[in-house]
């Protein structure tokens, strides 16, 4: 735990906004380039699918300005394709090979001397396509018959896996009660304001790749791109900007691009800038999946669940990219939630349709299952005639039961569900709502109240998705499990203390926890502490999970910074000892000064000591140079998946539990959030203000899911979503200020005692607010986004019916 | 307004938060990559390139604008502010940069200088809004990573604080 003076666990100003604030940020596309860079910009695919007889680019080639033109058969010739997590006959190019199989698809790359005249070119590039069905339905994929993507798979089935566990048969069998519910979760995608950007560069000398661009891990997929450029791993050096305009899982998509750049670069002989625009982003990037799921309960009298009956349908889009399908699989120790339940089956199918390839996306398959999940919740309760909260209730895990594995093998590491639950209808006024409702459904007005209990799961663990693998197949591809973090601490020669953390962030403010962090342990301050937040491959330390994904910064990258300043703090003790003439154990780090507890005038200075080993190393106490700490720090409760496969996918479990109130306008469908209470247990807080963000914006983004967004299709494939004038972001009129309360049950299982917290809204909101307009409609079936025009249609089916 | 040529570059000459700025561009260059580009400004951002996001946002000629649409040689001859000329001076913030970090209303920060911009012509003409105005005012801008709230707290926050200095002085 931090020392007693607390810089941890209060909001302070984050050391990140000054320069925000000013104009001095430091984003991709702020910085410099070498002389000669060139500019690129990519012809994209107008067909949903079909083959490509001919590219005539020597117009383009010719164009002003014009230095190269790639197509699919430079990047063949020089690379590999992207390996899927799955062995399957899958051709996962980062540019169309002779096919194209959704609108957007790069098809071309034209780098010149500027941007503008990239695009001139573009327009001289002639596509001959010869246009193949479309298929834009997953279930229409499954179907015999149905035109395939890749047409070596065979059919559009890239995986099909059966998981029992417990005893679901005889549940089903026993239990009175058979409840469902059919959903189709749409498409949508977080959409940070900065889009993707990259500058890439080829040494033809050394046969080496240098990409600077605002990915955002995990880097895992280091090795996905080294292998597709052909290339050891230390040929690939990755950087990343000091500042990136957000990403919530979404810049793991520049994984493709960033190699089609490489070679663009390669082939052009200079360096090669590419910023997205946001017309590109939003075709052609990547996307959250959508997934049509069948969940079936087995239920007594009294509402109490005894088995699920999983059968999740995921569509990946046109090519399963990794870590796809691992928005599947991120759930898969959490498909029971907050619930005690011990039997399961499931069937996973993972489908290829004509759409954007998909990606890491804020909440990354908690949407999808607690959108099945908590309807079903409601729907038992409106079946049986029980009252929801109720429902919720008696399932929920027993507050004695902690850790408590799941029935899938997740170990869900501490909580009191319960006494969030009491708490949170107390503080929050449950009882205020359903009387508001009451009294407005006396006036004639349609009000409803949604409830919602998930369990948020955070760091992840780098074994699961091979879940997605047969015991046998994952025996000949070797063990993996784990999630490295890594932290270092160096001291420089005039005793200051910087920081190096491999968590890319985002936006979030790491920087600032960091520095509250070490300034607890040394006895500093934040302003004493620097942080550096950017990553380079060839020169700090990382591994396969570094990176800003699965909310892993505060339990795991926290944590682990924690522990390299407490080892720092202990070699300096050790030094200082030799140097104060008392044992390193009577050694404190107080207010800039290292001194003898109990005699204070027994002081250095921290700087003095701290560039003590830079200056007269040969005074070192037993030869231990204190200039620098390196911790790496995974957790053994992150173990691969059993032959069983059950599997614990991430290390921490916050609990949300959420309830809201709706009135929905009966003439125009509009759905208005007139009250939204989320109460979170996330362990220890490190910085309340960046909580309380980390909350709001997720709700945001679970507003736009619920209500606005999707990534909607045409039947023949054509994307219907953009520009920002159609797919359609809430703004500050349709966010309402939610009140947030907390419970704090601190993990056991990390060294801060923290959980993640920053995706949490993204799972629980979507289906508090579905279920609260069912409650006000009377609706059974009920898909997202809740637009105006399915509101008055599911409106004008009710009319007459009995409420 | 001249009669510019489309193949060549012309002069384009206006005066950037107090200083006399000037370069050259095409016709067809955005004024937001004359700024970013060819002044080195990077602090008005580009999150669409449409109109609709508002990270672009600078004042002209004492009126919030999108940069991202309006080409360079439009502006030549005005009087423009930026995000970089909002400091009374470096190492300082004004009140509602000031606000801005208190209130924790920006994430990434890639809106925020436009956010900042608006807000800041929006809170002179405006000295006491109500929370209800100030929303309906920033649905001019998205911010992906915020959720807004704490932003409508830094713009009455900021607007109280600026109140109360304007009393003072008075
Ligand atoms: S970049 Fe100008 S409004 Fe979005
Ligand atoms: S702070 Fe990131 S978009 Fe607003």
């Amino acid at each position: 735990m931090a020392a007693a003076s607390g810089w941890l666990g209060r909001s302070i100003e984050r050391v990140e906004d000054a320069a925000l604030l000013t104009g001095r940020g430091r984003y991709i596309d702020d910085l410099g380039v070498l002389p000669g860079t060139l500019h690129a910009a990519i012809l994209r695919s107008s067909h949903a699918h079909a083959n490509i007889r001919a590219i005539e680019t020597k117009a383009a080639a010719a164009a002003p300005g014009v230095a190269a033109v790639i197509t699919g058969a430079e990047v063949s010739a020089l690379s590999s394709p992207l390996v899927p997590v799955l062995r399957a006959p899958l051709e996962g190019w980062p540019i169309a090979v002779g096919r194209v199989r959704y609108v957007g698809e790069p098809i071309a790359v034209v780098v010149a001397a500027d941007r503008y005249l990239a695009e001139d070119a573009l327009d001289l590039i002639d596509v001959d396509y010869d246009p193949l069905p479309a298929l834009v339905d997953p279930l229409a994929a499954l179907e015999p018959g149905a035109p395939t993507l890749h047409d070596k798979l065979g059919s559009n089935v890239a995986s099909d896996r059966s998981f029992r566990y417990g005893d679901p048969e005889a549940a089903f069998a026993a239990a009175p009660h058979r409840i469902a519910v059919d959903i189709r979760y749409p498409r949508n995608s977080c959409t940070p304001i900065e889009t993707f950007g990259l500058v890439a560069d080829y040494d033809a000398g050394e046969d080496a790749y240098d990409i600077l661009a605002n990915f955002m891990g995990p880097f895992s997929l280091h090795a996905v791109m080294a292998r597709a450029l052909k290339i050891p791993g230390n040929r690939l050096r990755l950087r990343t900007p000091p500042d990136a305009g957000g990403s919530f899982g979404v810049k793991q998509g520049l994984v493709p691009t960033m190699v089609l750049m490489a070679i663009a670069a390669r082939v052009a002989g200079r360096p090669v800038k590419w910023i997205e625009d946001r017309l590109e982003h939003l075709v052609g990037s990547v996307s959250a999946t959508n997934r049509v799921t069948r969940l079936a309960a087995a239920v007594d009298d009294d509402g109490r669940v005894r088995a699920l009956d999983w059968d999740q349908v995921e569509d990946v889009g046109a090519h399963l990219r990794a870590p796809e399908p691992a928005t599947l699989y991120r759930m898969h120790g959490n498909l029971t939630g907050a619930y005690d339940i011990r039997n399961v089956t499931v069937r996973n199918r993972v489908v290829l349709t004509n759409k954007t390839p998909s990606g890491l996306n804020r909440g990354f398959g908690g949407p999808q299952v607690y959108y099945a999940l908590e309807r079903l919740m409601q729907r038992i309760a409106g079946e049986l005639r029980l009252d929801p909260l109720d429902v919720i209730r008696r399932n929920l895990i027993p507050a004695d039961a902690f850790p408590y594995r799941t029935a899938s093998g997740g170990l869900l590491d501490s909580g009191d569900y319960g006494r969030a639950i009491e708490k949170a209808i107390d503080e929050g006024g449950l009882a205020q709502l359903l009387a508001w409702r009451e009294s407005a459904r006396a006036e004639g007005r349609v009000c409803g109240v949604g409830l919602t209990a998930v369990v948020e799961p955070s760091v992840s663990n780098m074994g699961y998705i091979a879940t997605v693998l047969t015991p046998e197949e994952r025996r000949r591809a070797g063990p993996k499990n784990g999630a490295q973090a890594t932290a270092t601490i160096a001291l420089d020669p005039g005793g200051a203390v910087t920081v190096h953390i491999a968590s890319a962030p985002q936006g979030q403010g790491h920087r600032t926890v960091v520095a509250q962090i070490v300034a607890d342990a040394l006895g500093l301050t934040p302003a004493d502490i620097r942080v550096i937040g950017e990553l380079d491959t060839a020169r700090d330390a990382w591994s396969i999970a570094s990176g800003n994904y699965s909310s892993r910064f505060a339990p795991a990258v926290a944590g682990t910074v924690h522990l390299a300043a407490l080892r720092l703090r202990a070699r300096l003790a050790h030094s200082a000892a030799g140097k104060l003439n008392v044992p390193a154990e009577e050694i404190e780090f107080v207010g800039g000064k290292v001194r003898a507890r109990g005699n204070p005038d027994n002081a250095m200075p921290f700087a003095r000591l701290a560039a003590s080993d830079h200056w007269s190393p040969g005074e070192a106490s037993d030869g231990d140079h204190v200039l620098r700490e390196t911790v790496f720090w995974t957790p053994p409760q992150l173990a691969a998946p059993n032959d069983a496969d059950e599997i614990n996918a991430q290390l921490c479990h916050a609990f949300i539990f959420d309830f809201c109130g709706v009135e929905i306008d009966r003439d125009t469908g509009a759905v208005r959030i007139d009250k939204y209470v989320t109460m979170h247990d996330c362990g220890r807080v490190l910085h309340p203000g960046m909580v309380a963000g980390q909350i709001t914006g997720g709700l945001a983004h679970a507003i736009g899911a619920a209500l606005y967004e999707e990534y909607a299709y045409a039947p023949d494939g054509a994307f219907l979503a953009g520009t920002f004038a159609d797919y359609l972001l809430p703004t500050a009129t349709e966010v309402p200020a939610p009140l947030i309360l907390h419970t704090e049950s601190p993990s056991p299982f990390t060294p801060l005692g923290a959980k993640g917290v920053g995706e949490g809204n993204c799972m629980s909101t979507p289906v508090c607010i579905a279920n609260a307009v069912a409650d006000a409609l009377g609706a059974a079936t009920l898909d997202l986004p809740l637009t105006p025009t399915k509101i008055c249609t599911l409106i004008s089916s009710r009319e007459g019916a009995a409420p | 307004m001249p009669r510019l040529s489309a193949d060549a570059r012309h002069r384009v000459a206006f005066v950037l938060n107090g200083r006399a700025v000037e370069g050259q561009a095409e016709p067809r260059m955005l004024l937001t990559d004359f700024l970013r580009h060819v002044l080195g400004m990077t602090g008005t951002h580009v999150g669409c390139e449409h109109g609709v996001c508002g990270a672009c946002t600078v004042e002209i000629d004492g009126v919030p604008a999108r940069a991202c649409l309006m080409l360079a040689v439009q502006a030549d001859g005005a009087i423009l502010r930026t995000v970089e000329g909002l400091a009374p001076e470096p190492g300082r913030l004004s009140l509602l940069q000031q606000a801005f970090r208190r209130h924790h209303a920006l994430q990434c920060g890639f809106c925020t200088p436009g956010i900042l911009m608006s807000l800041d012509n929006y809170l002179r003409d405006n000295p006491d809004p109500r929370e209800d105005d100030v929303r309906i005012f920033l649905t001019g801008h998205l911010c992906r990573c915020t959720g807004y709230v704490p932003i409508v707290a830094a713009a009455l926050d900021a607007a109280a604080r600026l109140r109360e200095m304007k009393e003072t002085q008075t």
